[in-house]
């Protein structure tokens, strides 16, 4: 079933948590919610719930408006991020709890609800756990219950609020690819709120980027990736490096030197002089030898150098002024090819990047944690 | 040399012993005298005063009244402190002060405003005892027959001096003890649990009855079981407003002082240590009532 959203506008007392918020889910497939604390996915997933009321604006499911539809007839399953567990009852019963408190006539009989639970707890893979209560389980296996629990009335949606928040990074591992199959088998359309981009990424068929009750960007999560649309998104998706300098000749002109020596196409398009910002990834950052000769590049020495797993980490400092901080992502075999050591002096050449002119970075970089 | 420390937190013999001091002085002998004296009384003699008729009719007043005093102030103890964690309003702060004044306040204050208030000429019995009298005279200004005005004349509810005000002092003094057992627990309660249960479709009364009820139940029952005990044993806001007609609203404790004020100290004690024994049997069913559903429920904690 579509999930719309129309000017959706919610304020929390002075804190506007979304501004005018248009969106539309399609039919079957999983959408990430993806953002920093604060930035008003949770408040829009639970409006689309029916749990909070918008101040102004519409939700629409399938079509029609269900802004006065209350949560219980919305017919939406919804997910928390701390189980809502029914802790008296156990896995059973919290299963068919659902189906117990339909209305007389709706209710299925007594053998029809259990087929209809034990398939459930079969789906999760969790069939040999009916009799025991929540307290007895694990975070991923409460979660999972909690999922049977709201499938079991059949919901149109399914609305997931960081679904696995409170598990650790093992098990949030594991029941990630286990949502994706699990969505793969059932075709139910479904919204899940993070702020993990890596779990945005890795699990969703569509990513909606929020940042203070703004939609950033929507799109496959490859797409987003990729051509991120605003500096909080290229921030947000990942480790970044950033130099501010201007634009000289389709170059980015730093301070007293060049950060690189070619034109790059994105800086081609903006007029010279402009104030801009660049963005640079971890492993599209390479370092140079310092050498008097050379003086493209930005000059740091590097204070760190962390070698585990196939990438090797290395923390810099620059030599400039204000000792900004970069990180750059190599190989351990070209890290020993160069014989970088710590405390050497380097200068850091991007091999690419991507430009932004600066208007209102400050806040735009505040929201992206950099 | 044997090991001298074996628990990290010291001071349990002499806190035992002194628990079991303080206990003893304060409550064993006490008790214990109780059924020392009363077995001055030979078996037959004992049963003749603790079952004379009248002492029996007021054990039927204490306990059954207060076990309905209890059994309100449960749901509206329940309502009150409902109100006063879920929602904000102004003046909440002052109600939640309010609701501690039967604690505080002498309980002898406490029966003679309820007293003033609900008796015949009271601000609030004027109007509870004599509504059909002023409905019968307005029917005949009216042209109304005679014998519906008789009818309408014998409308209207006596408080004060009758068992009903005994029941509204006992409300009054049991207020607090459901209110402040049931607050913690609610203000733990999780609005995420009403949540999940009106997504799955559950109506209102259904998301109480199933699932927030089963969590406050034991809160409920110590609350229910300290209003219960502290009921039987009120006298002081009992005494003015139930007018102490025998066989009709005299409560134990009435009749304890009753006979310690005839010197007939025997019987008093007699009486006293049925009440003993009788309250002590229902705050067991009530603790072990209480212990069955926190064990189910903490179970799944």
């Amino acid at each position: 079933m579509s999930i719309e959203v129309r000017d959706i506008y919610k304020q929390f007392g002075n804190f506007v948590a979304l501004d005018n918020v248009s969106l539309a889910f399609s039919s079957g497939q999983l959408t990430a919610l993806l953002g920093p604390s604060g930035c008003g996915k949770t408040t829009l997933l639970r409006i689309i719930a029916g749990l909070e009321s918008a101040d102004r604006g519409t939700v629409l499911l399938e079509g029609e408006d269900a802004s006065d539809i209350h949560v219980r007839e919305r017919q939406v399953g919804f997910v928390f991020q701390h189980y809502a567990l029914f802790r008296h009852l156990n896995v059973f019963e919290n299963v068919a709890f659902g189906l117990r408190v339909k209305p007389r006539k709706q209710r299925p009989s007594e053998a029809n609800i259990r087929k209809k639970v034990r398939a459930l707890l079969e789906l999760v893979q969790l069939d040999w756990l009916a009799d025991r209560l929540p307290a007895q389980l694990s975070g991923g296996q409460r979660q999972r219950i909690a999922l049977a629990r709201a499938l079991a009335v059949e919901p149109r949606v399914l609305l997931l609020d960081e679904p696995f928040g409170a598990l650790d990074a093992k098990v949030r591992k594991e029941l990630r690819r286990w949502l994706r199959r699990l969505h793969d088998e059932l075709h139910i359309t479904s919204i899940f709120v993070t702020h993990d981009q890596e779990e945005a990424l890795e699990v969703s068929d569509s990513v909606v980027l929020m940042n203070q009750g703004h939609v950033e960007q929507i799109g496959a999560p490859q797409e987003v990736y990729q051509h991120p649309a605003t500096p909080f998104v290229y921030g947000f998706l990942g480790a970044v490096n950033y130099f501010h300098g201007r634009i000289e000749e389709g170059r980015v002109r730093l301070d007293d030197t060049l950060l690189h020596a070619d034109a790059a196409p994105e800086a081609a398009s903006l007029t010279a002089g402009a104030s801009v910002t660049a963005f640079v990834r971890p492993h599209e950052l390479g370092i140079a030898p310092e050498d008097n000769a050379n003086t493209v590049g930005v000059a740091a020495r590097i204070t760190r150098i962390l070698g585990f797993g196939a990438l090797a980490r290395i923390e810099l400092v620059g030599l400039s002024a204000d000792a900004q901080h970069f990180e750059v992502e190599m190989s351990r075999d070209q890290l020993a090819a160069q014989g970088l050591s710590e405390g050497q002096n380097v200068r850091l050449t991007p091999s690419r990047i991507k430009v932004f002119e600066r208007e209102c970075d400050s806040v735009l970089l505040a929201g992206a944690g950099i | 040399m044997a090991r001298r420390y074996k628990n990290v937190l010291p001071g349990f013999p002499l806190t035992l012993g002194y628990t079991l001091v303080y206990l003893s002085l304060v409550i064993l002998i006490p008790l214990t005298a109780v059924f020392i004296k009363a077995a001055d009384l030979s078996p037959s003699q004992f049963w003749a005063v603790v079952s004379a008729p009248r002492v029996v009719a007021s054990y039927k007043v204490s306990f059954g009244l207060s076990l309905a005093a209890a059994a309100i102030n449960s749901v509206f103890g329940l309502m009150l402190a409902w109100s006063l964690v879920r929602y904000s309003f102004p003046g909440k702060k002052l109600i939640d002060a309010l609701v501690d004044l039967p604690f505080a306040l002498p309980t002898a204050v406490a029966g003679i405003a309820l007293t003033a208030l609900y008796a015949g000429n009271g601000w609030l019995g004027r109007f509870l005892e004599t509504p059909g009298v002023k409905l019968a005279a307005l029917w005949l200004r009216l042209g109304g027959s005679a014998e519906t005005a008789e009818y309408l004349a014998g409308f209207g509810v006596k408080v004060a001096y009758t068992p009903l005000g005994i029941l509204v002092a006992l409300i009054f003094i049991g207020l607090p003890f459901v209110v402040r057992t049931v607050q913690p627990i609610l203000e733990d309660l999780d609005t995420e649990l009403e949540e999940a249960a009106a997504s799955l479709g559950a109506r209102r009364w259904q998301t109480f009855r199933h699932v927030l009820l089963p969590i406050l139940l034991p809160a409920l029952l110590t609350g229910f079981a300290l209003a219960f005990a502290r009921a039987v044993g009120e006298y002081g806001s009992v005494i003015f407003i139930a007018g102490n007609i025998p066989m009709v609203s005299e409560i134990t404790p009435l009749m304890i002082i009753t006979k310690l004020e005839q010197y007939d100290y025997v019987g008093a004690t007699a009486v006293a240590a049925v009440m003993l024994l009788l309250s002590f049997v229902l705050l067991l069913l009530v603790n072990i009532l209480q212990a069955w559903t926190s064990r189910r429920i903490r179970r799944g904690r």
